[in-house]
């Protein structure tokens, strides 16, 4: 179990590390972008735009969108790998053998994704510098001015938001993906449908938790 | 020893099984044959547990499957040994992975202990140099052979094959037939082998049952074949010519 759970890390976690960072920088730098264009009038101070590229980014872009995202690359590798298993029969196999299939594919899953968090930390950050870099080298705010911003009513209390919508996102990009693999019927073509319906129920799922426990966790 | 006793299953309205009887005996190739739609590959499941009967019941050496508990069932799996149609190796292992993944389960062996038995039964089904390559990488009939390594890695007491020589040449399904057929007699296995193919049922059929429309339509040996006047079993086995000629000429002879 231990290496199935390390392979999963590895094929889940740490093989998303590369498209997180690149778009998290970038959208980041976006964000920040675009703050500064539609600071127009002299009276508001420039550091809005390191304070707006921070909310934006740890509150909705690392843990929501990064997820939504990860819906279509983990989720659509989770019920397609599982789902081609179903169609070849290595899960009747498993079965056969007296092995609890869906324990032994979904569990490790549901392991490796505990590490999810440290993937959204690394979308926050990077999100952030993005917007530091795009706004300092694109000539749109001083760097303390920026800093300054991204210090401005910090709330330690939006982290903690952000990561426990992280671990619940994490969950639902385990067991939804692996419930529409390990449940689809018929041949090649389905295992494609799977997935497609996979990401978008997983995505609709994201939406409206994210919605519950934003009403829950920020609302007074 | 495996005994079906009076096994009905139904899906919705249609009834694929309609009370089948039949033993299937230890040591022996045993063949479940029919055409397609016959119900063949949902006795071959019910008798592994993958499907429940609707009526009957299904016993391993006296072990009624329906009476046992989840944990009872789980060990009885583990005396079962299994070939699927697409061999159904698991894509993410290695052939040597593969075999040994039954003992990595469910024994307490070693990993040496594991790679020892697992060269033997390589050996066995005469895999050459394919330890370390994945089931892509590898021919049809390579991966029936790594199949039935899985199968009886774990020296099972009853093994199923679910067309085992499907999609392969003449040549090397006869090969395979002759390979199940050995270890079922070497190692005193219950097989169960579930086919339409007439070259298997010639080369290996110590036993046959005929399912036609989910009703055990005939039953007998390969050599019972050719003397039986059942319509049933002639229409279903001389559909081709080749064995029409075989039949003429074997009544020729008597």
């Amino acid at each position: 179990m231990r290496g199935l759970i390390f392979k999963e890390i590895d094929d889940l976690v740490i093989d998303s590390l590369g498209i997180v960072a690149f778009i998290s920088f970038f959208v980041g730098g976006v964000v920040s972008i675009q703050t500064a264009l539609n600071l127009t009038n002299p009276l508001i101070p420039k550091y809005l735009i390191g304070f707006a590229t921070r909310q934006s980014v740890i509150l909705e872009f690392a843990p929501t969108f990064i997820s939504i995202i990860m819906a279509g690359k983990m989720g659509s590798f989770i019920t397609s790998s599982i789902g081609t298993m179903r169609v070849t029969e290595q899960i009747d196999a498993l079965e056969v053998m007296g092995v609890n299939s869906l324990n032994y594919l979904v569990f490790p899953k549901i392991i490796a994704l505990l590490l999810y968090p440290f993937v959204i930390g690394i979308a926050m950050f990077l999100g952030v510098l993005g917007g530091w870099m795009a706004g300092v080298y694109g000539g749109f705010t001083a760097s303390n001015e920026f800093i300054q911003g991204i210090q401005t009513e910090f709330i330690p209390f939006h982290i903690t938001y952000a990561f426990i919508k992280t671990v619940v996102f994490a969950m639902i990009l385990a067991t939804i993906p692996s419930f529409h693999g390990y449940y689809m019927k018929g041949g090649a073509l389905e295992v494609g449908k799977a997935s497609t319906v996979s990401f978008v129920w997983t995505s609709v799922v994201i939406i409206l938790v994210n919605y519950i426990l934003t009403q829950l966790l920020l609302t007074n | 020893m495996i005994e079906v006793k009076n096994v009905e299953k139904s899906f919705g309205e249609s009834k694929v099984l309609k009370g089948i009887s039949a033993t299937f005996d230890a040591g022996k190739t045993n063949l479940i044959i029919g055409q397609s739609g016959s119900g063949k590959t949902v006795l071959l499941k019910s008798l592994l547990g993958i499907f429940t009967p609707d009526v009957g019941t299904i016993s391993f050496d006296g072990r009624i499957y329906s009476e046992l508990s989840a944990d009872e069932k789980r060990a009885l799996r583990t005396e079962i040994g299994m070939v699927f149609q697409g061999s159904a190796l698991f894509d993410s292992m290695t052939v040597e992975e593969n075999i040994g993944f039954p003992l990595k389960m469910f024994t307490t062996k070693s990993p040496e202990e594991i790679r020892e038995r697992v060269n033997t039964v390589i050996d066995r089904v005469n895999l050459v140099n394919a330890n370390h390559k994945k089931p892509s990488e590898i021919s049809g009939g390579m991966q029936k052979r790594v199949a039935i390594a899985r199968a009886i890695v774990n020296n099972p007491r009853y093994l199923f094959c679910d067309e085992p020589n499907s999609g392969l040449d003449p040549k090397t399904a006869i090969v395979i037939d002759n390979l199940i057929h050995e270890i079922t007699v070497e190692y005193n296995i219950t097989t169960v082998v579930n086919t339409h193919d007439m070259n298997s049922v010639m080369e290996i059929g110590d036993k046959i049952i005929f399912l036609k429309n989910g009703i055990l339509a005939w039953e007998g040996s390969k050599k019972d074949i050719f003397k039986t006047d059942n319509e049933a079993i002639v229409d279903f086995v001389y559909s081709s010519n080749l064995f029409k000629k075989i039949r003429k000429a074997q009544n020729k002879e008597e």
